[in-house]
């Protein structure tokens, strides 16, 4: 914790940097409901895992709500219809990777209603734990702060492992994103009922909902709003980037750190989005599965910037000329822009993990086209990196490609790319992306030849 | 957006950047610079005014020239050369003979830096490394110092300025012995305002103190320099030379008289913060701090010369590469498993 965040009574950790937030714009904005565009994309592989396995026909009539796809194995979820529709077929669609995924092409009736079906409910008195982790995966649930990773894996605990505290993650550090401020203003008491599900599945005595100074709106409606039996509890966070990053906020709030290479729960904790909390609270006592998400739409190129319910599978082309965009735009990301994702298509459907899209014009890409400089050893990245790297020496030598060196003496692998050296490097060395190719590189060669010793942490 | 032929660029993250950049704080030095520069134009006139123009010119076109020599862009855009050339300059003595200064430049610019690979490859201080040449070459040109503030500084410059390459440089009238000079070798203290203001002999920018820290004050503010390292100087030297004079107020220095003479304010300042010869870590920049404090008192102290700071730099410059491999933080989840217990 530093000083200043002692001083002013709010918790964060050590290092970070603090980019501007650009967040007024669309923070203020309720919630709006999309309109459906004409053909929907779902992809089957909206998540970290393998692809869920379609279980209708190209031709069949579907209703909205009902079951698309079925998981494959535990690393998997289901897939929902985001609305009543034909199949008009099954096969390829970009994603946002670059490559090509099996995906399930829905055309709406026009005048879709917004009815859902509904499924196998689980009621929160009666259901057992495990009933809970079904009921997680067929809702079709991921972290939806992004990583899409299956919450139902989270929640299934190995012999020996457990957790003491839940852990709601309100911090949203990304600049100009304002979705989870949104669904914690306006959806808390489905957060509310979602923390009790986890709760009960994890067994955990307590929650803690952080949430970062710059939503005390949320943080106090939160507090006003919390039902007296709930072993809760609502923290501000000082505003810092990268503290939604699990890691970060475990030690912000917990002043716990997750081992190299480990999980949270490997220090007894549990973070889950708080719209995926939300989206657990709601659909569980329904049987229902992800339908929609929250997404920030905004971005100087924008002109109707809002946060807005979406379909899933909604086509970026759609929905940026639904809302509007300026004829100067020439970049679009996915997420925000820290670790926000460039759009290499337009053809490319919102998936679940999609928290954003920004668009920007030329006047603020011209501002990362900047010259690259040697690097003057000034030591901004060594103060930035939150995981306490040496971004200045990892990129040294990856000029020289010694990838095993960077991975073995200089803890390459902890890095989780969240681009805070890259932001505040004045000589403009784009330092994340030349870890993510080092990265990649010594993946391939542990694939290849693994090492002897098991990498650290995962041991225990 | 329909067949607007819009081309959408795609890049990595992240996608936006903090605005700091190489020459925009390169630029806000040399400006931090400038109060510095002027007073010293003030106290000594023509001879400083020259003698500044010749070094910044002989930096800078070494620069530009060794770049274009190599079939590389010039460099000469980000500022650093006319960083180099302002220190340079400012650490020489007023009535140098110009030829010395421009050599000096050459080989500051030429060999400091250049040869190493330039920006950010050099390591040592390149502005001292040209004054450390002309020290060992010329030590007596070196030592003789023109007093400031005089009545015609702004019309008539001494001999020895435009004394001719390889010729004995004639110095007229008193040449006034620096306030480290006067105690160290006739064990005089000057006036602590008179030091604070600059209102006494020495290299052309090292006699204002108040205006070297007003430079480091609005560099600090822009989070343009390690606030680190000169508070971890002045601590060490005050600590270090208080404990002596409280020995014995005789022969050793007061702390402040330590603090506010010589080169210490613009070394500790501006050239010991130099980020390319400082290490990057917290710890590490403290430990550079004092070490180069410590090092200026001994040099000081006991060593022949009255002034130590540029040798203290440059040693301290050769150690950064050692603390920055020694010190390491601990990488966040890599600590004995202690917080796992929670």
């Amino acid at each position: 914790m530093t000083l200043t965040a002692r001083l002013l009574g709010f918790k964060t950790f050590r290092h970070g940097v603090h980019p501007p937030e650009w967040k007024d714009e669309t923070s203020r904005l309720a919630i709006r409901q999309f309109p459906f565009a004409p053909v929907l994309i779902v992809p089957l592989v909206q998540h970290m895992g393998k692809p869920s396995v379609p279980e209708v026909r190209e031709g069949q009539e579907v209703v909205r709500g009902q079951r698309l796809a079925r998981p494959d194995g535990f690393m998997s979820v289901s897939m929902h219809a985001p609305a009543s529709g034909v199949v008009r077929r099954i096969g390829l669609a970009p994603s946002i990777s670059g490559r090509m995924v099996p995906a399930v092409y829905l055309e709406p009736f026009p005048g879709s209603t917004q009815e859902v079906q509904e499924g196998k409910p689980c009621p929160l008195d009666t259901a057992t734990p495990d009933e809970i982790v079904d009921a997680v995966q067929d809702a079709g649930v991921v972290g939806l702060g992004g990583a899409a990773f299956p919450t139902h894996v989270k929640l299934r605990f190995r012999e020996g492992e457990y957790v003491d505290t839940l852990i709601i993650n309100g911090v949203e550090c990304e600049p100009y994103l304002t979705t989870d401020h949104r669904v914690m203003l306006e959806q808390s008491d489905d957060l509310f009922r979602g923390v009790r599900y986890l709760l009960k599945v994890t067994g955990a005595e307590r929650a803690i909902v952080g949430v970062e100074a710059n939503k005390r709106d949320a943080y106090e409606h939160l507090r006003a709003g919390l039902p007296e039996d709930l072993p809760a509890t609502v923290e501000l966070l000082q505003v810092k980037y990268p503290q939604g990053a699990e890691k970060m906020l475990i030690a912000a709030l917990l002043g716990r750190e997750v081992p190299s290479g480990g999980l949270p729960l490997h220090v007894h904790a549990l973070c889950v989005n708080v719209a995926t909390t939300a989206e657990i609270g709601r659909l569980l006592p329904y049987g229902r599965g992800i339908q929609e998400r929250v997404i920030t739409i905004t971005g100087p190129a924008v002109r109707k910037k809002g946060n807005y319910k979406i379909p899933i599978g909604t086509p970026l082309r759609f929905l940026l000329e639904e809302v509007g965009v300026d004829e100067r735009v020439d970049r679009v990301f996915l997420g925000g822009p820290m670790m926000g994702a460039s759009a290499s298509s337009l053809d490319i459907p919102i998936t679940k993990g999609t928290s954003g899209v920004v668009a920007f014009t030329g006047a603020e890409s011209e501002r990362t086209h900047r010259k690259v400089y040697p690097c003057i050893r000034c030591g901004y990245c060594v103060e930035a990196c939150p995981i306490f790297l040496d971004p200045s020496r990892l990129g040294l030598l990856a000029l020289n490609d010694e990838h095993q060196r960077m991975a073995e003496e200089h803890n390459l692998m902890d890095c989780f790319e969240c681009g805070s050296c890259s932001f505040v490097c004045p000589s403009h060395i784009p330092l994340v992306q030349q870890f993510r190719v080092a990265k990649a590189a010594v993946r391939k060669a542990r694939a290849v030849s693994p090492p002897l010793d098991p990498p650290k942490g995962t041991a225990s | 957006m329909k067949g607007s032929g819009v081309i959408l660029e795609i890049r990595t993250s992240p996608h936006i950047l903090s605005g700091h950049s190489v020459d925009t704080i390169m630029f806000n030095v040399v400006l931090a610079l400038l109060p510095v520069t002027a007073f010293a134009v003030y106290a000594f006139g023509l001879t400083a005014f020259l003698t500044l123009a010749m070094a910044l010119a002989a930096c800078v076109a070494t620069e530009h020239l060794v770049c274009r020599l190599s079939g590389k862009p010039s460099t000469v855009g980000d500022y650093s050369a006319v960083i180099t050339g302002l220190l340079y300059g400012l650490t020489l003595p007023p009535g140098l003979p110009l030829w010395m200064t421009a050599a000096g430049g050459v080989i500051a610019v030429g060999i400091g830096k250049m040869l190493f690979g330039g920006l950010g490859y050099n390591p040592l201080n390149p502005a001292l490394v040209g004054r450390a040449v002309l020290q060992a070459s010329f030590p007596a040109a070196m030592t003789s110092w023109v007093p400031g503030m005089t009545a015609e500084r702004f019309v008539t410059v001494p001999s020895s300025l435009l004394a001719w390459p390889f010729s004995q440089p004639v110095y007229d009238g008193v040449s006034g012995a620096t306030p480290l000079a006067q105690w160290k070798f006739e064990h005089i203290a000057s006036a602590t305002a008179d030091l604070a203001l600059g209102f006494t002999s020495g290299s052309t920018g090292e006699t204002s103190a108040l205006l070297i820290l007003l430079g480091g004050a609005y560099l600090i503010a822009r989070n343009m320099m390690s606030w680190r390292v000169p508070a971890a100087i002045f601590a060490t030297v005050a600590a270090a030379s208080g404990v002596l004079h409280l020995v014995n107020p005789e022969r050793y220095a007061s702390p402040v008289f330590m603090l506010f003479s010589g080169g210490l304010m613009l070394g500790a300042v501006f050239m010991a913060t130099d980020m390319v010869g400082s290490p990057m870590t917290r710890l590490g920049t403290v430990l550079y701090g004092v070490l180069i404090g410590l090092l200026v008192v001994v040099i000081r102290t006991w060593g022949g010369m009255p002034e130590g700071v540029m040798y203290a730099i440059l040693l301290g410059n050769a150690v950064t590469p050692h603390f920055d491999r020694q010190i390491r933080p601990k990488v966040y989840g890599t600590r004995e498993r202690k917080g796992a217990q929670g």
